[in-house]
Parts: C-alpha cells; structure tokens; sequence
C-alpha cells in the first residue's frame, strides 16, 4: 500500500504494469521518443544536471554532474553500469521498480546512454532477486522486439545493449568500484579513487555507474522538463524519493515522496504509525550505515541536506523504525556481525577493527560488558572512521558511534 | 577430473561469455548456471568453468569462497535462509530461526539428515516490509509467525 506523491509509483498498484502493453498503454518510452526525435545527447545532459536529479543509492551525488565527468572526446567504448544490488540492510525501494516497472528502468538507462553515447549497458541485480532477474531480462526482450533497444534505436543511429548480470551475496559489490571488480568476475575489492569510473571504469573505460531509482527518474525529467522536477522535490535536490518503512508500525512499505517532506509524517502519517503498545525509540533514516536518530529528533526534512544537518544521512531512504522495547545492544550486535561478516577484507582498520567490535558487542550483549568497553568501540570506530580504500569503513562506525554515543547510559547498564 | 559438463551446459556458458568483451566478467552467472545445475560448486566444476572461460582455476576458486551464494556442498532440496538482521529481529526473527531449528531438528547452518531441508542465517534480504521472511531456495515468504510458518513447511513435499 503507498501514500504520498507519486510519480515513480503511481501505478505500481497494476498487476499486469510489468508488460510492455501496460507500459506503452502509459505513456511509455514518450521521453525516448522526444529525446531521438528532437533533443541532442548534450540537451538530454543539460536537463538532468539542471533537474537536479540527486542519486538515490546512497551518496547522494548529482546524476547529470556525474555524466558529465565522462569525456566526450573519447570515442571508444564506453559502459553504464545499473547499481541494483540493493544490499543495504532495511533498503527495498528498488525491488519494486524492478519488479513492478522494469520498462521505467529500461527507458532511463536508455535515455541515459543515449545522453552519455554508450552503447553496452549492465544490469547488476543482487543474487537473491533471481526472479526478479529473470523478469526484467524478459522485460529487456520486449523493448528489443519493439525496437526501444538493439542496433537502431527506433530507427535512428543509436543503439544498445541492455545485459543483466546477477551479483551473489556480497553486500560490498553495492559499492560502485567494487561492483566493476565484480562484474569483471572478480571478488569484489573496491578499487583505490582516483582515477574514476567516469574515467577508468569498467573493462579501464569510461563508465557511469547509477542506483535503479535514479535512472528511473530520467524519463520523467525529460517529458516533463527540469522546473517540473525540481518543484517536486527542493531546487538543489529535485523530484520525490520512494522510501522504505521497516520496523513496528502500523503500515511496513515504501512511500513516494517530494524531496523535503518530514520524517515524522513519513512515520506517523504514511507508515500509519507506532503499533499498539509500541513506542518509539529511535530512527535509522537510510539503510542501516545512516546514524541513528533518537526519537526526539525526528522533525527533520528528508533531503540530503535535511537529514546531514542532523548529523545522519538520506542515504538509500529505507527507514528503519525501532520501539522501546528493543535494547540498542541487539541493533549493535546485528550491526556489527554484519559489518564483520561484510568487509571485504583488504583494508586492515575495517577487517580487523569490525571483528573485533564485535567481539566486544558480542561479550556486552551477553551481560559480561566491562566499564571501557564502550570507550574502546569509539577508539574503534574512530580508528577506521576514513582509514579505507571504500565507504564501508565509515558505513560501520558511523551508525556505530551514533548507537554508542546516543544510548550510552542504556548501554551501560549492567556494566561493571 | 573426469569428464566435461554436459554440451548443454558448455553452450550456456559460451552464451554468457559472449555478453562481455572478456570471458572472466562472465565468471558470476557462469557460476550461477554450473550451481543451478549440478546443485554445488565442487573443484572439479570449478576447474571446468575456469577451462571454459580460459582462466587459472585459483581465480575461479577465489571467487567462489568468495561469495556466500555460491556454495562448496550440496544443500537440502528445500534450503532456507532466514534473514538475521535489524528489520526482521525487530519482527522476531530469531523466534523464528529456533522455531525452525526446533521444527527440523536441526541447526543453523545444517541439513536434515534425509536431505530434504538446510537451514541458513543470512543477512538483509531486501522483503524488509514483510519482516520477518526468509527465502525458500529463490522463493520469497515473509510475515512468517507461528501459524504461517507450519503452512509454508507443510506445503514443501
């Protein structure tokens, strides 16, 4: 059940949305057909970068500013790659484009390579979604058939190819360079940055890398123009963000909001809010590496911006809701065994500071906390807190400060 | 090793490899295929694929350990994975993991012993408005309490 603007998810309610029929029935693949009749790759650039198109996997970076760092000059070839790996623990936003709208998908990376001038774009969905994977590479034959993908598109000098690739169970293959490591068949070790995968990427070409519903948004910014968009959401964040609700609440579900609606309205309004006899404790706002928000502090705007002020991230928008009744010591130790479990490997502070985290979780968890425990997981923390090659070092002591510094007398209790 | 894949099998991993502009990129879903069919990874498969794709067997090897979908040993005709983190502990998902293990008298990470079930905690599965859910091999099942979890179980022959 969704609530709230909906753009991405109007028709998601449509059982039969996934076929090509229902699609063109729509509207669909118009902003494809504006773009070859009339609009150059430059013009479909210029409309992104001005809609303000932010990317909704996680960092939050300008989708067109982004495009624009792969040099046109460069006339070899150059790869999109579809971050759907969708790993980031209380994230499943993406999951319904797939599903629900694989079509959508298809028209933004198709309008996407065509403003970029690549010709060979990769699916990378995560394993687990097999059939999800296997409907989308059906979704992938359609619009082939009909001539939206392949050698011409729709008759003109355009064309694409349109691969799905299906990771296996690595949460870190979300991060982008290690899923270039992964695609080339590879474990999946992020790569040291600079150069960039605008620059170096895939296969050492040029290559874009983008979340499922950041490309989803591109048909609409190219139909309906860039001001559109940008009224939806704020002028330097554009449009709505489909958000995840987990946790106890009356509603569990994703919701389609303009960018900068409140967090508590998300909660409270659309996921319905607390179950009877629950209250709420605390909000991890985007994907579980997001700081967590205590209950008081939850009058925030859900932008980038917005929800950075309060010392916390947007992140992925899957929004995890946690009641009184569960003690922060459990969200730690699922935190840290899954940080332990998910690094990689290759940098030292990360491998070897996660385990042993957990370790010390672990032994608080059992009732054996020791007084300095808690100040050892923020020299922890701190220790590989911007000490990695990838994000993932700072995606595991961030929420992990945040727990221990916000619920530190919770914590302590029981310690001697 | 003895023997190749069957042809069927070599004609689906020269599809695959046909899609990249080099051979090991299409190391994954080969993987995925040679796993859908033989049920595992063994070393001999994974010395069969790295021929295929023309790759040292390490590489393959690397990868497969790797992964924690790709698997070294044979699993249960049923194999489910329970998810263990934050969103589905918050809807009891460890009631339901030792109600599973209790159910099949068996633990974590184990197979019943006449192969029907194998029991695995992993982590976010991405269902988690249907918390707590598992997978069963590739089918999604999530709202998982008492009552729902005894009709998937009986429903598995």
């Amino acid at each position: 059940m969704m609530t709230g603007a909906m753009v991405l998810t109007r028709d998601f309610d449509r059982e039969d949305l996934f076929r090509i029929e229902t699609y063109l029935e729509r509207g669909g693949y118009a902003a494809l057909r504006k773009a070859l009749a009339g609009l150059s790759p430059a013009q479909v650039l210029a409309e992104v970068k001005s809609a303000s198109l932010r990317g909704r996997g996680g960092a939050g970076f300008p989708a067109g500013l982004k495009w624009s760092f792969v040099p046109q000059a460069d006339d070899g070839p150059k790869y999109l790659c579809v971050n759907a790996d969708e790993g980031e623990p209380g994230t499943f936003k993406d999951r319904y484009i797939l599903a629900h709208d694989p079509h959508l998908l298809i028209e933004g990376i198709a309008l996407t390579c065509y403003a970029v001038g690549i010709r060979t774009a990769y699916v990378y969905i995560r394993g687990e979604y097999e059939h999800i994977a296997r409907r989308f590479e059906a979704a992938v034959e359609e619009a082939r058939a009909r001539g939206f993908l392949g050698e011409s598109v729709l008759g003109s000098k355009f064309g694409l190819d349109v691969f799905v690739h299906r990771g296996a169970g690595a949460y870190i293959c979300g991060e982008e360079t290690a899923l270039l490591e992964s695609l080339e068949g590879k474990r999946g070790h992020p790569r040291l940055k600079p150069p960039f995968p605008a620059v170096v990427g895939l296969f050492g070409r040029p290559t874009v890398i983008n979340n499922v519903e950041t490309l989803a948004n591109v048909p609409s910014i190219i139909l309906n123009g860039a001001a559109w968009f940008v009224e939806h959401g704020k002028p330097k964040d554009g449009g709505t963000r489909i958000f995840g609700v987990s946790g106890p609440v009356n509603r569990p579900g994703i919701f389609e909001l303009p960018v900068g609606a409140s967090l508590r309205e998300l909660i409270f309004t659309h996921a319905a809010g607390m179950r009877t006899g629950k209250t709420l404790k605390a909000v991890i706002p985007g994907g579980l590496s997001a700081p967590v928000l205590k209950a008081d502090e939850i009058d925030i705007l859900l932008s980038t911006d917005g929800v950075a002020a309060a010392g916390s991230m947007i992140g992925s928008g899957g929004v995890i809701v946690i009641d009184e009744a569960t003690p922060m010591i459990s969200v730690l130790a699922k935190m840290t065994k899954f940080y332990s479990h998910e690094s990689c490997g290759q940098c030292t502070p990360c491998r070897v500071g996660t385990a042993w985290m957990h370790k010390i979780v672990r032994r608080i968890a059992a009732g054996e906390g020791r007084l300095g425990d808690l100040d050892e997981l923020i020299r922890l923390s701190e220790n590989i807190k911007g000490r990695t090659l990838c994000p993932l070092g700072d995606a595991a002591a961030l929420p992990i400060l945040g727990i221990v510094r916000k619920f530190r007398a919770e914590l302590e209790r029981g310690m001697r | 090793m003895s023997g190749e894949f069957p042809a069927g099998l070599i004609e689906g991993v020269r599809g695959l490899a046909a899609r990249y502009p080099a051979p090991q990129a299409a190391l994954l879903p080969v993987l995925h295929l040679v796993q859908n069919e033989r049920g595992h990874l063994s070393t001999d498969d994974e010395r069969r694929v790295a021929a295929l794709l023309g790759l040292p067997p390490m590489k393959v090897h690397e990868v497969v350990t790797f992964y924690s979908m790709f698997r070294r040993a044979p699993v249960g005709r049923y194999h489910l994975q329970v998810c263990t983190n934050v969103s589905c502990s918050l809807a009891g998902a460890e009631a339901l993991a030792a109600r599973l293990e209790a159910r099949l008298g068996i633990r974590m990470g184990e197979t019943t012993p006449d192969g029907k079930f194998t029991l695995t905690g992993v982590e976010c599965l991405g269902a988690c408005e249907t918390a707590p859910c598992l997978m069963v091999n590739f089918d999604y099942h999530g709202g998982l309490d008492e009552d729902k979890l005894e009709a998937l179980l009986g429903g598995l022959a």
